[in-house]
């Protein structure tokens, strides 16, 4: 038995998923965390699996996760239905209730949220709900837990007697008797599409794109139709639309009333949320206290305490290495053998490894962030910005999970409501700094840029996000031409963070990157171990003879120009491609043959403009192969992944060139040197622009000919 | 008069709802049907986009959809 998990955004329906079935879901107070459906079994009934849909408003086909949804309704795998709706906003849930209704499978409404109910000082009559509706009606907090068994029960129980929905006629009116009028017409083109009648009605009515076709009317009942559509128009004087929307909601706002009473008036949640607003959205203190949050957040997990923990972790792990090298030398193990299990295996996933206690700290205030509510004020105030890109502000938690991890954060693109913008959004995320990347910054900066090192890290991740305005300006004028669909977003309550939801993410998060850890880059440190201690004939290779150095060499002509064009370097980079954090732990078995500790190989391989270059290359250069599969799934263009990973390089290649050459001239004395190059990338910026931007008319004009 | 012109605190009627089909079903998906109730809570910041409380909960929506909202002004 299948049962589809369906409400709105932000109604608690991953918090519910994760209680029935234990699986471990990402939440957050975010409308439209949910981007993919999962399917789960429950954890009181063997024979239920649970279909997690993403959060939806309607059944009209507007973004693609109501289209997801719809269709997995309309597939006829599900058995039934269980609808949760927020008990606080119980007259815009109940609007896709009604719709559910329509749909005519067996199902049950589970009222989340009513502790907060209750604190506002007011009740709901679930008996009379019940009766309304037709459907079976369980109060809940999915939080807590509380009710949720009996809902199970109820939604089982419901779905097993295929009780369907005792009234599913809900409405009156002009509406009622168009939509009937229709629903006879078209009866048998329902049944032959197993939809009811009066499902399909509602369709013909909106004329939906998708739904209209699959009916297959012919000409005279679709003219049938339109008849009863205008008649009906005509005698409400207002458009088919409008009429359906009103006709719900003219059903919904009545029955609320009633069902609802208000024992004290205790508004605190509205209150408490608007107090808070009145700071956090406030006119002048708004942007500062964002960026004093974020600052807070990554001063944090990449300050004292992320860096404290992390040496700490580190440490352990090196010393556990040196003493099983001690042990196996002891006895007389193979030379060979102890170098792979000490620089191979700790010397590589332990440099990573120490990593961990920054990203466990990201990651639960990120998911705090989340889980309040505030990512989507962050959403709310950063949509001007991002509209001069051509994007809104739902592309700014993508951007920021970009921070983060570019895997998830392209994956937060498709809850964006046009292919545009996931797109644009898709292509800009990693210019964000991903916190894989961190380590290679921190390391490379602490070595070459020791009075300056979070001034470069800063730096990077502002030369990032500066490269992803200049490309989006672009990218809005040449490829994406046209205006972005306006955003328009719910603004939930604030919500205390939910411990158990954030440990969840965060135990998810850290459990991810340790696979990635223990599997990509433990496979790729074994690779460049092995590629670095044998030769082609695959005898234990002499300094500068193994097959690494000889894939280097052939490839490091071509990074010459950038300062960093020793073939150890080169290695580092390209095994980068697995893992960003494993530049690092390539470097440090490639340069194992150099004299002297880690940081004095590293600066004989590097000058310090060549550091900076490899640095700004680092922040540019193609995502690693989880991020660049990700993109090509969200994007789904031919050819998209190898075209993702060529313009990428190339692009970092440029940058970084520009960046060396800044690099060498400041170092030698000449800023005016420095501030020249600095111009002239600036100026060859200006140019693409002004020549996209002159495009821009013909091509608009181009598409009204074509049209 | 459209909603952007409303001022913030001030409620309003909704009177008609227009523009391109897409943001039109999901404004009148979201509640603001012809005779709903809303009050503009606070302007972004940065001046764009507006957040708007109708039907017990809160929206935000950008000064540009609001251009086709037409609303009158409740005494």
């Amino acid at each position: 038995m299948i049962l589809a998990l369906v409400g709105n955004q932000n109604s608690g329906k991953t918090t519910l998923f994760n209680r029935l079935t234990g699986a471990r879901r990402q939440v957050g107070n975010f409308p439209g965390v949910t981007v993919d459906q999962a399917l789960g079994r429950s954890r009181r009934y063997a024979d239920v699996e649970i279909l997690d849909l993403p959060g939806i408003y309607s059944l009209s086909p507007y973004s693609s996760e109501e289209r997801i949804s719809r269709d997995a309704l309309m597939s006829g795998r599900c058995d039934g239905i269980l609808n949760i709706v927020d008990a606080t906003n119980l007259e815009r849930n109940l609007y896709l209730t009604l719709q559910l209704i329509d749909l005519g499978l067996p199902m049950t409404l589970a009222l989340n949220m009513m502790d907060e109910v209750e604190q506002q000082g007011r009740s709901i009559d679930v008996a009379a709900l019940e009766e309304s509706l037709g459907i079976p009606v369980v109060p809940i907090v999915a939080n807590s837990g509380r009710g949720v068994t009996e809902l199970m029960r109820t939604a089982y129980e419901t779905t097993l007697e295929q009780r369907r929905p005792l009234r599913p006629d809900l409405c009156s009116g002009p509406v009622h008797r168009a939509l009937h009028a229709i629903a006879a017409l078209i009866e048998d083109h329902a049944e032959r599409c197993q939809l009811t009648p009066r499902y399909a009605a509602t369709k013909v009515i909106e004329g939906d794109e998708l739904l209209l076709p699959r009916l297959g009317l012919n000409e005279n009942e679709l003219d049938a139709c339109e008849h009863i559509i205008t008649e009906m128009e005509r005698e409400l004087g207002t458009d088919r639309l409008a009429a359906l929307a009103d006709m719900r909601y003219s059903f919904i706002q009545p029955m609320v009333a009633q069902v609802t009473q208000l024992h004290a008036d205790r508004s605190q949640m509205s209150d408490r949320t608007a107090r808070i607003d009145r700071v956090l959205t406030h006119r002048i203190l708004a942007l500062p206290l964002f960026l004093l949050i974020m600052a807070l957040i990554f001063w944090i997990s990449f300050g004292p305490i992320g860096l404290t923990l992390s040496d700490c972790f580190a440490d352990a792990i090196a010393a556990l290495g040196a003493r099983t090298a001690e042990a196996l030398t002891a006895a007389d193990v193979n030379p060979v053998v102890v170098s792979l299990v000490e620089d191979g295996v700790f010397g590589g996933v332990g440099s990573v490894l120490g990593f961990l206690p920054m990203i466990l700290l990201l990651f639960t205030l990120l998911g705090m962030l989340e889980d309040s509510g505030y990512m989507a004020r962050i959403a709310f105030f950063m949509d001007r910005l991002l509209q001069h890109i051509g994007l809104s502000g739902s592309s700014f938690v993508p951007m920021l999970l970009g921070f983060g991890c570019t895997v998830p954060a392209v994956m937060a693109t498709r809850t964006l409501p046009s292919r545009r913008d996931r797109l644009m959004t898709v292509l800009l995320v990693p210019f964000m700094s991903c916190s894989a990347k961190v380590p290679v910054y921190a390391l490379l900066a602490s070595v070459f840029f020791p009075h300056c090192q979070t001034l470069i890290i800063v730096g990077l991740y502002i030369l990032g996000m500066l490269l992803a305005v200049a490309n989006g300006l672009i990218l809005r004028n040449t490829v994406f031409l046209g205006e972005s669909i306006p955003f328009v977003l719910e603004l939930p309550p604030y919500r205390f963070p939910s411990p158990l939801s954030v440990w969840r993410d965060v135990r998810q998060r850290a459990k991810d990157f340790m696979t990635r850890a223990f599997t990509v880059i433990f496979v790729v440190t074994l690779a460049i171990w092995f590629l670095e201690t044998f030769d082609p004939r695959l005898n234990v290779a002499g300094d500068g003879e193994s097959i690494l150095a000889s894939l280097g060499r052939l490839a490091a002509p071509l990074f010459a120009p950038l300062g960093f064009g020793d073939w150890r370097v080169v290695s580092a980079v390209i095994s980068g491609f697995s893992a960003k954090e494993a530049v690092i732990s390539a470097l440090r078995v490639a340069a194992g043959g150099l004299a002297g500790s880690f940081e004095a190989q590293l600066q004989t391989l590097l000058s310090v403009p060549a550091a900076f270059s490899l640095l700004v290359f680092v922040l540019l250069y193609t995502p690693c192969s989880a991020a660049v599969a990700a993109m090509a799934r969200e994007i789904r263009i031919r050819f998209s992944l190898p075209l993702i990973i060529i313009f990428q390089t190339a692009y970092a290649w440029v940058i970084a060139f520009f960046g060396y050459r800044t690099a060498l001239h400041v170092a030698a004395g000449h800023y005016l040197r420095a501030i020249l190059v600095l111009l002239l990338l600036l100026g060859s910026w200006l140019l693409v622009y002004v020549a996209s931007r002159r495009r821009r008319p013909a091509t608009v004009k181009q598409k009204a000919k074509g049209s | 008069m459209t909603l952007d012109q409303l001022e913030q605190g001030k409620p309003a009627r909704i009177v008609n709802v227009g523009g391109d089909t897409a943001l039109r079903r999901r404004l009148l998906d979201m509640g603001l049907t012809p005779g709903t109730v809303v009050e503009i809570d606070r302007f972004a910041p940065l001046g764009d986009p507006l957040e708007l409380c109708l039907r017990g909960y809160h929206l935000s929506l950008r000064l540009g959809a609001a251009r086709d909202i037409e609303v009158e002004a409740l005494p």
